[in-house]
């Protein structure tokens, strides 16, 4: 009997396993929100702090005093405020989420990706880094990301943010159609 | 604030937030491939039932004074430049910042490469941002906007339409993806 639940944990994909209505998830961020606003007066959001940490990875790459005298870094210093122990709680968060449901996995090329692109990690690891790039610097030119923009924003009627919501679906939607169209 | 609060707060608020991310399985790199591939709706359903459950309770909030709005800037030019790149990001990427973190924690080496990327952005974003303010970032500017704003339509009837708008949407996407199930 033992085997039999062990090896279906096994062969279970990472997402199968975890039944937790999306809706509920979503009015769980919205009800999260609520809190953000009234008690903290910080809605939720990650790139601001993000890049406020990236200026420690930026020492080492240009050196203290091109940091120090960054116009960017200097409207956004590192301080170990609000956003920075709010983006430490994510991974703890989610690493607990994943303990408890026995959906952690290591994961290092996604089964959506290697349908498509194959199983070389050195490929799926170059995507991932420069994705990450773009997804950072169009997130700090826009002025926040999924989080900050979309559902922070959003909530609140922005118009920024909706202008973001909008034309982040539409070019995702897009390079998606690029990306997996069929050979 | 205490000082525990300052620290213990957000460090909280972010594992709640990392929590829900994960147990709506919005930490996989799949399932947000697939929202953009139109295949899987659970990246929509949790971003639309936060920002209507958020949004609603917010109102609520800042009209019993009991919080105020954090609107960022409306720069039209650069968040829409900047959604773009993010959209463009996101699908090759596989992750929002945010998600990204949480799926580092749930065993995502591929999303920790993707993380450096981000790094890398953030560090790109802050060297080239002389250039963005003095090309960018000033143009069609319409500030701290919200979409009652600017539209004369009061806050109540935008998220009727939002509630009743997602719920027609959402009630589609299940009926659909029943039939798709019964095959």
């Amino acid at each position: 009997m033992t085997t039999i639940t062990e090896s279906y944990v096994r062969e279970t994909p990472r997402t199968a396993r975890i039944d937790w209505s999306p809706y509920l998830v979503g009015a769980g961020i919205g009800l999260l929100s609520w809190i953000a606003f009234a008690v903290f007066g910080d809605p939720l959001g990650v790139t601001t702090a993000y890049s406020r940490i990236a200026s420690l990875f930026a020492v080492p790459v240009i050196g203290p005093e091109a940091v120090a005298q960054n116009a960017y870094w200097k409207s956004m210093p590192l301080k170990w405020d609000y956003g920075v122990w709010f983006l430490v709680g994510i991974p703890a968060g989610a690493f607990i989420s994943a303990v408890m449901s026995g959906t952690w996995r290591l994961e290092l090329v996604p089964d959506v990706w290697k349908e498509r692109f194959g199983p070389s990690i050195a490929k799926r690891f170059v995507a991932a880094f420069l994705g990450g790039v773009v997804i950072m610097y169009g997130a700090r030119l826009a002025g926040g990301c999924t989080s900050g923009h979309g559902i922070s924003g959003g909530l609140q009627l922005a118009v920024s943010s909706w202008l973001f919501l909008a034309v982040m679906f539409a070019t995702g939607l897009g390079i998606s159609a690029l990306m997996f169209r069929k050979r | 604030m205490t000082a525990m609060m300052t620290i213990l707060g957000p460090l909280v608020m972010g594992a709640a937030f990392g929590f829900l991310l994960q147990r709506g399985k919005v930490t996989s790199c799949n399932v947000i491939e697939n929202q953009f591939r139109l295949r899987d709706f659970t990246v929509l359903k949790v971003m639309g039932t936060a920002i209507v459950v958020g949004g609603i309770g917010v109102l609520l909030l800042v009209d019993t004074g009991n919080t105020k709005y954090y609107v960022k800037d409306a720069n039209m030019l650069a968040v829409a430049l900047g959604a773009a790149l993010f959209g463009v990001g996101m699908v090759v990427y596989g992750y929002c910042p945010g998600t990204a973190l949480g799926a580092i924690a749930t065993g995502s080496v591929h999303a920790l490469v993707g993380a450096l990327g981000m790094v890398a952005g953030a560090i790109l974003y802050a060297l080239s941002f002389d250039w963005l303010k003095a090309h960018v970032l000033n143009v069609w500017t319409l500030g701290k906007v919200r979409l009652p704003d600017v539209t004369n339509i009061p806050d109540i009837a935008w998220f009727a339409a939002l509630a009743i708008g997602a719920g027609l949407f959402f009630w589609w996407v299940e009926s659909s993806e029943a039939r798709q199930k019964r095959g």
